[in-house]
């Protein structure tokens, strides 16, 4: 690679960066979102040429500054970290192309600017986080996201000030999960002398016995697993999800949680080894009963809401469950179904949000009471809505079906009672999410709609992004090439051990 | 004019298609119902091109697109699937001809979604029957469900409301909990999802995990309504009565137990099944739903439940045939398929010309209506001995063959379940017939003429029948009820490759 593709590692995070600050200088409504826009759109482009990159050439190693590794900070891209620039590039420019209409009603024209900076930074700290090799500098782009996370958060204060609590929770619960973070980070550094991601793997094997070690993993996996949402550390999400404004919503629920699981995954089976994680510690003893918990939990506290946005958060922890579930099958079948349920649950839970979004554009509410009959209203956003759903329950030919495939094989090839239970735990999750789906279904087609109330569907600049969404989830669900084939190879790199 | 294989693609396209057209026509009711009876003439056209290469003993096989490395969306036509696509798509042209009659004569609402969803329905049914491997069969079987949803909620009201509930949420359920795991199982065990000749499992599973495959299979197929998951039948009789004859006596129903017949055929394979004893369960639950789906009809005074019931009955004798495991009984369960679809759906479209003509659906206002409605009547009359299987009518033949195998496998008990069953189909159904003609009308009061002085209480004047579109149809095929005994030859000599290994 020559010119400025040999910067492209550099330049995917440096690119939002740089123009956070410049949105905040400008004033209107079409010039901060159309940069915005933009520098997504080429971050997007970056992350896909970095994809082929990693994946016809094998990892990338970029040095910070011309400094070498470990002293200098080293960008690594390797076939999970570029297939988790794509997801949150691409996720991001999509609900961009839908933000202009929507967060000019939900945001005040005076801090356009200022969410737009803060939408950056949180893009920032997203594929910062990814792309990264050094651990201090995960904090560090942690921070980035999350700081910009609960301005993003607080910002659906102009409709529900209740988003303030919201952001104020999870600022509270959010600094925690960071601190654990930190001090797991400092114990390692203490041990081993160094942050380089790769230098700690090679030196872990020299320190797992000890104590501080163990110490740091408790801490990592706690600390990740409060950013992570996983049950019961989820408190912060449902309350998050459903006051921020819509695109926001939208974004974190395709990209904020994975990037946990995406850390997750790297310190599990990069830093500390599998066999060290799974084999030594059984960390398996404690993610799998959380895991499965989560996710029939929350499919059943789902079923009762009566606010679709927060029905929809519920069911994203479910869903977190789900990945967490694959990570802790410790086998490749499984890491691949967690890391394929990323990209399909990204696709379609943003979709699912933005049709939600454009309901609450036309009518003003996301309560179930209000949409009576709204499939009569819009029929062709509450139809995005219905195939959607049908994604969630994991109707064949919708990536749903694609992840839950893979789960189920990946617990049946442990071929143990164990295993048999969890597909039936699987199954009822799937179940709950048909209760749930159906519950809103039935109020937007068998309700009559309320007196006067307006047939007009939602405007095209919404409910054509909305749509890209909903098709491109099918298309991933039937050629599964891109998703699928990505993860296999990312499965297959992590479990063939350290980079 | 094409090549088998894109025959066997335009078979799913077709009704796409029409599908796509019928939306279109939305404000032109007269093109609308036209573009309807156009693709279905076409479909069936169709599908009887490839017949002829599948009696030559040519599977034609269409990978569709690779799903996941090593699992394809794949078709594979085999004289199984040729038949009930045969039998579904042949109907969909009487059932349209019915639908516009029925719909009109109601004036129902929302017609063009009813045509929309009626077009996918077929082409899933189509689907399923083309499948060559599970994942394509699962893939089309939940499209099946999920088109016919809006149909049997057509209405929008409570009732509409609580059988689509049933209706999806049995499914559904039974669909994702049971038979997908069965399906993922399968393919951990085996490597492989295809339909083979012979079966996959041998040689893969234990006795044991076999008993189980076969219970997540058997009630994971919920369209099968094996008792005690039959609830979602009864409750989609809520739906307009032609959705009830196309779909629920023939393309949903069949699609279950066709599915039924492949994955014993194609995934157990008889002689595996047959040599560990898997199915015996299998054996006694068909049996007792056969008796106990009859006699829950005897109990309906609804017409079209009672026919709900008496189609579980009918479905279980498949089910029946299939877990008796011999080449046989799977002819006669085959047979069935067939013979079964032709009987019901006379039934059930001379419900839908009686609710249109007279707005009856109780069986005890149904009194002297054979007078006013005779063809109807008749026609009721023929189909009705189709199903109870007497001579000369095709549905003799099916229940002969069953009765062949449990002569030769020694059940004698299913013999005699077989024989219980067929007179108390004779208590269920010839009593409506009887009613209509013997009866006097309701309200009237019939004077005793002497003994040698009767008078014939038929009368020109008396004669009210549905719309003309509405007697047609049940007229049509009964007749072809009494066809049929005369082509059951031919229907086996197609299958019984596949019976052989």
């Amino acid at each position: 690679m020559t010119g400025l593709s040999s910067q492209f590692a550099a330049l995917v995070v440096v690119l939002p960066l740089m123009f956070a600050p410049i949105c905040a200088l400008l004033r209107g409504r079409t010039l901060p979102w159309a940069i915005t826009t933009i520098v997504s759109a080429l971050s997007f482009y970056v992350s896909i040429e970095l994809v082929i990159a990693v994946n016809t050439g094998g990892p990338i190693s970029y040095h910070m500054g011309g400094w070498a590794p470990p002293w200098g900070i080293e960008y690594l891209v390797d076939p999970l970290s570029s297939y988790m620039l794509l997801i949150i590039s691409g996720i991001s420019t999509g609900v961009l192309i839908y933000a202009r209409d929507s967060i000019a009603q939900e945001v005040a024209d005076k801090h356009l600017g200022l969410f737009f900076t803060a939408y950056l930074l949180g893009l920032t700290g997203m594929l910062g986080i990814c792309i990264t090799g050094d651990a201090f500098n995960i904090f560090v782009f942690l921070e980035v996201m999350s700081l910009a996370s609960y301005v993003l958060i607080a910002m659906g204060e102009k409709y529900d000030r209740r988003a303030l609590t919201a952001a104020f929770q999870y600022l509270i619960i959010g600094s925690v999960g960071a601190t654990f973070f930190l001090i797991g980070v400092g114990l390692l550094y203490m041990m081993t002398g160094t942050l380089n991601i790769a230098d700690i793997a090679s030196r872990f094997s020299e320190i797992e016995d000890t104590r501080p070690a163990r110490a740091a993993v408790a801490f990592l996996v706690i600390g990740i697993g409060i950013k992570l949402a996983l049950f019961p550390f989820h408190v912060w999400l449902p309350n998050a999800y459903s006051y921020a404004p819509t695109i926001v919503t939208a974004f974190f629920a395709g990209t904020a949680t994975k990037v946990s699981v995406y850390l997750l995954i790297r310190f599990i089976f990069t830093v500390f080894d599998p066999e060290f994680a799974f084999g030594i510690i059984q960390l398996k003893d404690i993610l799998m009963p959380l895991a499965v918990l989560g996710f029939l939990s929350m499919s059943a506290v789902a079923i009762f809401q009566t606010n679709i946005k927060r029905l929809l958060a519920y069911s994203s922890v479910a869903q977190l469950g789900y990945m967490a579930l694959g990570i802790a099958l410790a086998s490749e079948a499984g890491l691949t179904a967690a890391i394929v349920h990323m990209f399909n649950h990204a696709v379609v839970k943003t979709g699912l949000f933005l049709s939600v979004g454009g309901m609450f554009f036309m009518v003003g509410s996301v309560y179930l009471k209000d949409l009576a009959g709204i499939g009569k209203r819009m029929p062709i956003t509450t139809f995005g809505f219905v195939l959607g759903g049908l994604a969630l329950i994991g109707v064949p030919l919708t990536p749903g079906f694609i992840s839950k495939w893979y789960l189920v094989v990946a617990a049946l090839e442990t071929n143990s009672n164990l295993g048999y239970a969890l597909v039936v735990a699987i199954m009822m999750s799937s179940l709950m999410a048909v209760i749930y789906i159906w519950r809103v279904v039935e109020v937007a087609y068998f309700r009559s709609p309320p007196e006067g109330a307006e047939h007009k569907e939602a405007p095209l600049s919404l409910l054509v992004p909305c749509w890209m969404f909903i098709l491109g989830s099918f298309y991933f669900g039937i050629d599964t090439t891109v998703n699928v084939g990505l993860a296999e190879t990312a499965a297959a790199f992590l479990m063939g051990g350290a980079p | 004019m094409f090549s088998v294989e894109t025959h066997v693609i335009l078979a799913l396209l077709i009704p796409l298609a029409g599908a796509i057209g019928i939306a279109l026509a939305n404000s032109a009711p007269n093109i609308r119902e036209t573009v309807t009876l156009v693709t279905s003439v076409l479909l069936c056209l169709n599908v009887f091109n490839i017949l002829p290469a599948v009696l030559n003993g040519i599977e034609p096989t269409v990978t569709l697109i690779q799903i996941m490395p090593e699992v394809a969306l794949m078709f594979r036509v085999e004289p199984l699937g040729m038949t009930f696509a045969c039998v579904a798509s042949s109907l969909w042209i009487i059932n349209s001809v019915y639908s516009i009659g029925y719909m009109r004569g109601n004036k129902e609402a929302k017609q063009t979604s009813f045509y929309v969803c009626f077009a996918i329905a077929i082409a899933a049914t189509m689907g399923v029957a083309f499948s060559g491997n599970l994942l394509t069969l699962f893939v089309f079987y939940e499209a099946l469900t999920l088109s016919t949803y809006p149909l049997v909620t057509h209405k929008g009201n409570a009732d509409a409301l609580k059988g689509g509930r049933i209706y999806l949420g049995i499914l559904i359920s039974t669909s994702i909990g049971l038979l997908l795991p069965a399906i993922i199982w399968v393919w951990t065990l085996t490597g492989t999802v295809d339909f083979v000749k012979g079966g996959i499992l041998d040689g893969h599973a234990s006795a044991l995990i076999t008993g189980v495959l076969l219970f997540l299979f058997m009630y994971g197929i919920g369209k099968a309504a094996l008792m005690p998951i039959h609830r979602w039948l009864p409750a989609a009789m809520v739906a307009p009565t032609p959705v009830s004859a196309l779909l629920h006596a023939v393309a949903v129903v069949k699609a279950g137990v066709f599915s039924v017949l492949k994955v014993v055929i194609y995934i157990f394979g008889i002689d595996f099944l047959y040599e560990t004893g898997a199915a015996e369960w299998l054996t006694w639950v068909a049996a007792y739903t056969l008796i106990a789906a009859s006699v829950v009809a005897l109990t309906k005074d609804n017409l079209k439940a009672r026919l709900a019931y008496s189609t579980v009955s009918q479905l279980a004798y498949v089910v029946l045939a299939a877990s008796m495991a011999t080449s046989m009984a799977v002819a006669g369960g085959a047979l069935q398929i067939v013979m079964h679809a032709f009987g019901k759906i006379t039934l059930f479209f001379c419900a839908g010309a009686i609710y249109t003509a007279v707005h009856k659906t109780e069986i005890s206002d149904m009194r002297g209506l054979g007078r006013q409605m005779p063809i109807t009547f008749i026609a009721f009359f023929i189909g009705a001995l189709s199903i109870i299987g007497l001579p000369p009518l095709g549905g003799s033949w099916s229940k002969f063959y069953i009765m062949v195998a449990a002569a030769e496998t020694g059940e004698l008990y299913v013999m005699a379940v077989l024989l219980i069953s067929s007179l108390l189909n004779i208590a269920y159904l010839l009593p409506i017939v009887a009613r209509g003609f013997f009866y006097p009308p309701l309200g009237q009061v019939e004077e005793r003429a002497p003994v040698g002085r009767e008078t014939s209480d038929f009368s020109w004047s008396n004669i009210k029948e549905a719309p003309i579109l509405c007697v047609i149809p049940p007229a049509l095929t009964a007749t072809a009820c009494i066809i049929l005994f005369f082509l059951a030859d031919p229907i086996f000599k197609m299958i019984e490759p596949i019976l052989t290994p």
